[in-house]
C-alpha cells in the first residue's frame, strides 16, 4: 500500500516537476509548481515527517506559492510576453540536463552502502521530538534565522519602494 | 505503528527520485528565459535536496537532518521575498522579465 502511494506520488512530482519547466503560460508553471510541493508534502507523510509536511504546506504552497502567483499577475506575464530561447539552446539545455542526470544516476548506482541498518524510529519527525531538538541542540541557529527574516524583510521593503526623487 | 515506508521502498528509490527532480530543476535554469520560473526551478532543486535530507534523517532516525530541512526552508522563504522585491524592481526598470536583457554583468 504504501509502496504504491510511494510510486504514484513519485510518478505525480515528476510529472508535475517536467510541466513546471514545459508549460507555456508562467501562470501554469506556478500551479504545477504549487501540486510538485503537495506530492513533496505527501513524500514526507510517507516518511513519517509530520511536523516538515505541515511546514513544507504552509511555508511553500500558503506563503512562497502565493508570493510567485502575485507577482506574475501583477506583471501580467501570459504566453504572448514570454521570452523563449532558440531551438538549439532548448536541445542544448535537456541533453546537458540529462547529462547530469545520467552522471549522478552513475555515481549514486556505483555507492552500495545504503543499507537499512536497523528499523527507523517513527517518532523522530514528531512535533514533539523535533521541538526537543530545536530548542535545545538548535537554539542558536533558531534565533539567528529571525534575525534572517528581519533582514529579509527590510530588505524587501526597501528594494521593493518605489525610488525616492 | 505501522512498518516505516523505507522497510518497503530501498533508500535508492528515493536517491533517484531526487536526483531526477535536482536534474529537472537544473534543465530548467538552463531552458527558460523568464527569470521567475527560473527562480522556480531554484525552488524546486531546493526541495530535491530536501527530500533527501528528510529521507536519510528517518533512514538513520536522526532528527538532525529534518531541523537543517526545516532553517534551509526559511532561508528559502527569505531568499524569495528578496528575490521577487528584486524581480518586481528589475521588471518597473526594464519592462522585461527576459533574463537575456540582463546581462550587463557578464562580460
Amino acid at each position: 500500500m504504501s509502496k504504491i502511494a510511494f510510486f504514484v506520488l513519485a510518478f505525480l512530482s515528476i510529472f508535475s516537476a517536467m510541466m513546471v519547466v514545459f508549460s507555456r503560460k508562467p501562470v501554469h508553471s506556478v500551479l504545477s509548481l504549487i501540486f510538485c510541493f503537495f506530492t513533496i508534502a505527501g513524500h514526507y507523510i510517507l516518511l513519517n515527517a509530520q511536523f516538515l509536511a505541515a511546514v513544507h504546506i504552509i511555508v511553500y504552497a500558503g506563503a512562497i506559492m502565493v508570493l510567485f502567483l502575485f507577482v506574475i499577475m501583477l506583471l501580467n506575464l501570459n504566453a504572448e510576453s514570454e521570452p523563449h530561447k532558440t531551438s538549439a539552446g532548448k536541445i542544448a539545455a535537456v541533453v546537458s540536463g540529462g547529462l547530469l542526470l545520467l552522471v549522478l544516476v552513475s555515481v549514486l548506482k556505483s555507492t552500495d552502502g545504503l543499507q537499512l541498518s536497523a528499523a527507523p524510529d517513527s517518532q523522530v519527525g514528531m512535533v514533539k521530538n523535533l521541538g526537543m531538538v530545536l530548542y535545545d541542540k538548535y537554539m542558536l541557529p533558531f534565533e539567528v534565522s529571525a534575525l534572517l527574516f528581519l533582514t529579509a524583510m527590510i530588505g524587501a521593503t526597501m528594494i521593493g519602494k518605489k525610488e525616492l526623487d | 505503528m505501522g512498518s516505516s515506508i523505507l522497510e518497503l521502498v530501498h533508500i535508492n528509490n528515493y536517491v533517484m527520485l531526487a536526483a531526477i527532480l535536482f536534474a529537472i530543476g537544473v534543465m530548467g535554469v538552463m531552458f527558460r528565459r523568464n527569470t521567475i520560473i527560473i527562480f522556480m526551478c531554484i525552488e524546486l532543486m531546493l526541495n530535491a535536496v530536501n527530500l533527501l535530507l528528510v529521507a536519510f534523517s528517518t533512514m538513520h532516525s536522526d532528527p538532525g537532518g529534518q531541523v537543517m530541512v526545516f532553517f534551509i526552508m526559511a532561508v528559502a522563504a527569505a531568499e524569495v521575498a528578496v528575490g521577487l522585491a528584486i524581480l518586481v524592481m528589475i521588471y518597473r526598470n526594464v519592462k522585461s522579465v527576459d533574463i537575456d536583457i540582463l546581462n550587463k554583468l557578464k562580460w
